[in-house]
């Protein structure tokens, strides 16, 4: 049936037809086509992702407290409030940390990872999956196990005291706490950054490695002089969003910490969440929003712009 | 092929105008939503059995729907519902939610409606149980569950420790703090199984704490709730009590440790009557005595939990008329068979012994019906979330073995002290 009627329809179509308008051009036609297989991803992204955008600066300019159901228009007050916050420097310089301890982990191990099994060697095949499948591991469900591996009298203290170790209890002191979630998060993710960096390791030509060699070029020369240049896009790729994921952490913090011993890791999605959901102040959760809307376009655009100064292929 | 093109383009949109369609305003027979933190099975069973007998006679409404969400996060759940425009009819209210959602305006007034339900004597209500859940003279929730804290026991780990039984301890009228210690450390000392633990504390829930302070007449805030009450030196010494128990006798677990008693892995817990059904397969003699008594004599402490409808309910006065039916004397009485009622006169241990046979006449009548009338209830204040978390940070650094008691508390009062005063 179809193809009849394109048999009809192909022949000198839209400029000799009699009586058709003159607009439907096949020009158009392909547009419309365009537009319609994009609006799916467009719709979604205006639905989920713009909209909303909009609407937290929005919130952001009001007072909305759920319970008593008042939405009032308070212009900058929230700004002002965000100013003069005290939790807030703790909560970023927590922030901070355990971004920090996040990439910096989670980047080096995973090159190391990457080095260590790009070897011919047999079994790597094993330890590359052993090492990626973490990441197809539910996040909360790999959480909660660790919960009770780093209790007092859990599995990582127990596996310490077989060796004479007594270890602390990680999930009740202010700085083992970060180092808990900030390991429990690498363990989860660095799988994916390895594979990122397995790929890149692969591309790079033999020929560069055969030709450094004849001239003399040792292996710490070879890594630093071939290897990591021409794997910068994909280092580049790795820490831009090992940064914005080490921001939106929320999960982790939840089930482990719930923010504490204290405020120790109480990172600003924890804070926002804390003063959207629990005090329901979605005003001020809103204004927290844009703090981290700004400090993750910030983060990003940096990175972005360093990407001249030691990224090879750019310009 | 352009046709071909354009057809299989329409069909990836189709799904958005699909999405456009759909909704639209019922007129009919209205669907009642409720939410609830109990998903037990014989729970949900017999609010079930109140709705459907409601439904048969309402043919206003077609359908209740229970809808229970976890009681970690249950508030936090609701209140992102209502900000989604999803609000429940009905909800069951946390006794620490209580000031926040009847101060708030975000609860229908239910007086006028209870009180003029046929046959529901509304004055047979407790003022102490309801208490909590007035503003003025005005009832925004019903207490449908006023339950006194007591202590579960194991008999057996206490015997296997050489250590009397929970029975023998209150008639001889050694059933103090002092002794309960004793006889948790000389547990965990013999057998290496926990002796005490203060149920949902967890080093994190610290208002379950005041089952234990209000033996030192200690409270976290005065009265009117203007006045911190963490450094006062009734609470100081109820603090360095516990502290003690914890770290130097063991007697309760360390923070970072889990023990379930109704597992049989501690001796003691204190916790509500409703716990009751844990036990109902125990491998392990167990009794049901009230709290111990502090340096400031016997007291007792309640939990309460309130059923209200939500001001911005779909359907609030349907609501309202299904709460008059499902908290009337008849199935009030139902309801206690796991939440005493706030009724007086369903508060005798005959009515309550039909519905709880796990517990004895005497259990009830020493628990729950003598404990009612003069029990505190545990703390809430208008901001209770935020209080919630300042203090929990606040009192973090008391679960160290080497803490400072009185400095900790001291810093306590200086961090809540902004929040009280609002």
């Amino acid at each position: 049936m179809t193809s009849t009627r394109e048999r009809t329809a192909v022949p000198g179509r839209e400029q000799s037809r009699p009586g058709r308008p003159g607009w439907w051009t096949a020009r158009r036609r392909d547009h419309l086509a365009g537009f319609l297989f994009v609006a799916p991803q467009l719709a979604g992204t205006l639905v989920f992702v713009l909209v909303p955008l909009g609407l937290m600066f929005w919130y952001s300019l009001h007072d909305w407290n759920v319970l008593a159901g008042g939405f009032t228009w308070t212009g900058g007050e929230n700004y002002e409030r965000l100013a003069q916050d005290p939790a807030l420097p703790g909560v970023l310089g927590a922030t901070a940390a355990f971004s920090l301890g996040l990439v910096a982990l989670n980047l080096s191990l995973a090159l190391v990872l990457a080095i260590l099994l790009n070897q011919k060697l047999r079994g790597t095949v094993v330890f590359r999956t052993i090492f990626f499948s973490p990441v197809a591991v539910t996040l909360v469900a790999w959480t909660i196990v660790w919960r009770f591996l780093l209790q007092d009298d859990g599995g990582v203290n127990g596996l310490l005291s077989t060796v004479g170790v007594e270890g602390p209890n990680w999930l009740r002191g202010e700085t083992t706490a970060m180092i808990a979630v900030v390991v429990v998060q690498v363990l989860k993710n660095v799988g994916l950054n390895m594979v990122l960096f397995l790929a890149a390791l692969q591309g790079v030509p033999k020929e560069l490695y055969e030709a450094s060699t004849i001239d003399g070029a040792g292996a710490w020369t070879r890594f630093r002089r071939i290897t990591m240049p021409m794997i910068s896009p994909t280092i580049l790729l790795t820490s831009i969003i090992t940064v914005v994921g080490s921001l939106q952490v929320f999960a982790q913090i939840d089930v482990l910490t719930s923010g504490g011993p204290g405020t120790s890791t109480t990172v600003l999605v924890y804070y926002l969440y804390q003063n959207a959901f629990q005090f329901h102040d979605f005003g001020y959760g809103a204004t927290l929003s844009v703090l981290l809307f700004a400090i993750v376009l910030v983060l990003t655009v940096i990175q972005w712009q360093m990407r001249r100064k030691w990224v090879v292929h750019e310009d | 092929m352009k046709h071909a093109r354009i057809l299989l383009a329409a069909a990836a949109a189709a799904p958005l105008a699909l999405a456009g369609c759909g909704g639209g305003e019922d007129d009919g027979p209205v669907t009642l939503r409720m939410t609830t933190w109990s998903a037990s099975e014989d729970h949900l069973a017999m609010l079930d059995e109140i709705a459907d007998a409601y439904i048969a006679d309402h043919p206003d409404v077609e359908a209740i729907e229970f809808d229970p969400l976890p009681f970690e996060g249950y508030t936090s759940t609701l209140t992102t519902q209502i900000a989604g425009d999803n609000a429940p009819d009905l909800a069951w209210i946390l006794e620490s939610a209580a000031p926040d959602f009847v101060s708030s305006g975000a609860l229908v007034p239910l007086g006028d409606t209870l009180s003029e339900a046929e046959g529901y004597e509304y004055d047979d209500l407790v003022p102490a149980a309801t208490e909590l859940w007035r503003e003025g003279d005005e009832l925004y929730a019903y207490p449908f569950s006023t339950s006194p804290f007591g202590v579960f026991v194991n008999n057996d780990l206490l015997t296997a420790a050489g250590q009397p039984t929970a029975a023998e301890l209150v008639a001889s009228g050694e059933w103090t703090w002092e002794r309960v210690v004793a006889a948790g450390a000389a547990v965990h000392a013999a057998t290496g199984t926990d002796g005490l633990v203060i149920r949902d504390f967890d080093y994190s829930g610290w208002d379950n704490l005041s089952t234990l302070w209000t033996g030192w007449g200690a409270r976290a805030w005065s009265e009117d709730g203007t006045e911190c009450g963490f450094d006062d030196p009734e609470m100081t010494e109820a603090l360095t009590f516990m502290h003690d128990a914890v770290f130097a006798q063991e007697a309760m677990p360390g923070p970072g440790t889990t023990a379930d008693f109704f597992a049989g892995e501690a001796a003691m817990t204190v916790t509500q009557i409703s716990r009751a059904g844990l036990l109902a397969e125990a491998p392990f003699g167990w009794d049901l005595v009230p709290l111990p008594a502090g340096p400031a004599g016997e007291y007792s402490v309640i939990g309460q939990a309130g059923l209200g409808v939500l001001t911005v309910a779909p359907h609030p006065e349907e609501a309202a008329d299904f709460l008059a039916y499902m908290t009337s004397p008849e199935n009030s009485a139902k309801l206690a068979q796991y939440f005493p009622p706030p009724r007086a006169s369903q508060l005798t241990a005959e009515v309550l012994g039909q519905a709880n046979p796990l517990l004895t006449p005497e259990q009830l009548q020493t628990v729950v019906i003598d404990r009612i009338d003069e029990g505190v209830v545990k703390p809430g204040h208008t901001g209770q979330a935020q209080l919630d978390q300042a203090v929990r940070a606040a009192l973090d650094p008391l679960w160290t073995p080497d803490a400072d008691v009185a400095g900790v508390l001291a810093e306590l009062c200086t961090a809540i002290d902004p929040l009280l005063a609002q």
